[in-house]
């Protein structure tokens, strides 16, 4: 590596795969309660198992983002970390933050949690995704500014390069909306309202930025493509996902009993979210066929480019599906949304994170590239995961097409447990995929250490 | 993995045509392609949603403001035309000449806003919102978008003005002037079919 303070971000990596595993562990546990209803019962009720497993994942990607840009800011800015001691603090308040909330979820009865860490001072628990006691949301306020003025800081004195400025523009969004989470107010619809300005606003907005800034970063690496090519697509490609994710958020609001035209706008809008995920596809490969260079690490390539494909399938494509008003009236809620929500946040983020880390970490480890054996399991487990979470996919959108059908559309419609029952061979067969997924998710773990004669640098 | 595999690293033919034939940033024209296709949706929904409700969208257009639209309409072509003669002032070195002819554009453009508010203001008093009928809901989200357009370009053309007036155009170099020129075409074209379809066609 160029710069000794990068070494802070191996940190954060080996923490987010470390968490990303956990994250598997109780999706598959709580795969099984969706077909074997009492598995692990009292121990570790779905709620719970669904809470860690969706907090898990925002923990282990906001990780990866940290760590990808203390690694990633130096090296644009052609400077030292502007405090590698205080990112060194913050992830270890990070990290115990962390691990104590999620005990807490394990251990203590979610209302008694709430009790002890004063939700009564300020209400804000209780909500998908923001289930977080106030200690660990004032926690997650004060880990991203000190990231933020890291960072921020790095870069005024520094090169400022659309990279840099893109990311730091993401984080600000990150920590900014995050705001949102505390305010939860009585009234149900406003609740919801600005409850999707953490959640929408974060990925299908501010997150995206932080995507679009990672990629173009390894991509300028592996490449070696002109900086002046990528810095233009990377600011094409985030003007239209702001213009159409932010208007977007309205196909959150057809239900819920926000203003009718929200149905026609978010329609609308989000129904070119697609595109900026489009671009992105095309640039990647673009940018691949282009290369000036052949980099030892094919595997980072290999990451880069399935980001690209899978953000457009997962988050694109799959979001188009139930995007629309008059589909999202039947749709909304199903088990699209899940097949939705897996593909999305597999190929767009943790698939970035990877691609980060699977360029960074050699180089952090004082080589270019890792030894070809190693690379060639790390490809394994690239392809295991990704098709594995394809089939997840689809098992999940074959499973909302005929609940959909069953609860909704049928002229004797079913109750929601009946059609449940209905729809468990789906749930097995997703279980099975889940299953595929681990053994992907331990060979790449175990490629990290496969010994063999490393590529130097060039 | 057949990507890194591929033998020859070859110029793609994308970046021939984008300096033979696009006046302008090649990137801009992917942004107005984006741009038109936004706008191009929001009008099929319009025409859609009207085509249920025809007597309703016909009873509410009556409403609109034809005269201001009208006039917005000549202010947005002339200014479009300004930008032309900008353009073509830099081609010939006259550096101040371009900066006129854009700063008239821009002047142009803040006229066009300023109808804009008193129309918007004389709808709101009328107690009109979003929530009102589709019609006005299309109304009000159609011109409130291309407005924000507006305002962009103007502070494209603000910026071009700035740095023409820095001498960082000239004959050889002038993409950027062109690049905003363009821009500011885009949203002179969009208002173009957006008046008739919204304000006049019945």
């Amino acid at each position: 590596m160029k710069y000794k303070s990068q070494a802070v971000a191996k940190l954060y990596f080996i923490a987010a795969i470390a968490l990303f595993l956990g994250q598997i562990i109780f999706g598959l546990i709580m795969g099984l309660q969706y077909v074997v209803g009492d598995f692990l019962f009292p121990a570790i009720p779905f709620n719970v198992a669904r809470m860690v497993h969706t907090n898990l994942l925002i923990v282990w990607l906001l990780f990866g983002f940290m760590g990808a840009s203390y690694y990633l800011i130096p090296e644009e800015t052609e400077t030292e970390l502007f405090s590698p001691k205080l990112a060194i603090i913050t992830f270890w308040v990070f990290l115990a933050a962390g691990v104590l909330t999620i005990l807490g979820y394990l251990l203590v009865p979610y209302a008694a949690l709430a009790k002890m860490t004063g939700n009564d001072l300020l209400n804000t628990m209780g909500r998908e995704f923001l289930e977080q006691p106030l200690p660990t949301k004032v926690g997650i306020v004060l880990v991203a500014l000190s990231w933020l003025f890291n960072i921020t800081m790095t870069m005024l004195k520094g090169r400022k390069t659309a990279i840099s400025l893109v990311l730091t523009l993401g984080m600000l969004g990150l920590a900014v909306f995050f705001l949102f989470s505390f305010y939860d107010p009585v009234n149900l619809v406003k609740d919801k309202f600005y409850w999707w300005w953490v959640v929408h606003l974060w990925v299908e907005g501010v997150w995206e930025l932080i995507l679009g800034a990672m990629l173009a970063f390894v991509l300028i690496k592996v490449t070696g493509v002109d900086r002046e090519v990528v810095e233009k697509w990377l600011y094409v490609i985030i003007t239209m996902t702001l213009v159409t994710g932010i208007i977007g958020t309205g196909h959150h609001y057809y239900w819920i009993g926000a203003p009718a035209y929200w149905q026609w706008w978010g329609s609308i809008f989000s129904a070119l979210e697609p595109i900026p995920f489009f671009m992105m596809t095309v640039f990647a490969f673009n940018m691949v066929n282009k290369r000036r260079r052949e980099h030892p690490n094919k595997a980072a390539t290999l990451w880069a480019l399935g980001t690209s494909v899978m953000a457009f399938l997962g988050a694109g494509l799959w979001g188009f599906l139930h995007t629309l008003a008059p589909i999202n009236y039947y749709a909304h809620g199903t088990q699209l949304t899940a097949a939705h929500g897996h593909l999305a946040f597999y190929g767009a983020y943790a698939l970035v994170v990877l691609t980060m880390i699977s360029y960074a970490m050699p180089i952090l480890r004082g080589r270019a590239a890792n030894p070809e054996r190693a690379q060639i399991m790390e490809m394994w487990a690239f392809w295991l995961m990704t098709v594995s979470m394809f089939f997840i996919t689809l098992f999940l959108t074959g499973a909302g097409i005929v609940q959909i059908w069953l609860q909704r559309l049928s002229s004797t419609p079913m109750s929601f447990m009946a059609v449940q029952d209905q729809i468990s061979i789906f749930y097995w067969a997703r279980e099975g995929a889940g299953i595929v997924f681990l053994i992907g998710l331990t060979l790449y773990i175990r490629s990290f250490f496969v010994k063999g004669e490393s590529k130097a640098f060039e | 993995m057949q990507t890194t595999n591929m033998i020859s690293v070859k110029e793609s033919s994308l970046e021939k045509i984008e300096y033979q034939n696009l006046p302008g940033d090649f990137a801009l024209w992917i942004f107005i392609f984006a741009e038109m296709l936004v706008f191009g949706v929001l009008f099929i929904a319009y025409a859609f949603s009207r085509a249920q409700n025809v007597a309703l969208f016909n009873d509410s257009q009556l409403t609109l403001n034809r005269g201001f639209g009208a006039i917005n309409t000549v202010i947005l072509i002339t200014s479009s035309y300004f930008v032309v003669r900008g353009v073509a002032a830099i081609k010939k070195d006259l550096t101040h000449q371009c900066a006129y002819w854009l700063s008239g554009a821009l002047v142009l453009g803040s006229v066009f806003v300023g109808i804009k508010m008193v129309e918007f203001y004389e709808k709101f008093n009328a107690g009109i919102s979003m929530s009102t009928n589709n019609f006005y809901m299309f109304y009000l989200s159609l011109t409130f978008f291309h407005l924000m357009h507006v305002l962009m370009g103007m502070v494209i053309l603000a910026t071009i003005i700035a740095r023409t007036r820095r001498g960082a155009y000239s004959a050889k170099q002038h993409t950027g002037v062109e690049t905003g020129a363009s821009f500011w075409h885009m949203v002179d074209f969009l208002w173009i079919i957006l008046f008739p379809l919204v304000y006049v066609i019945r």
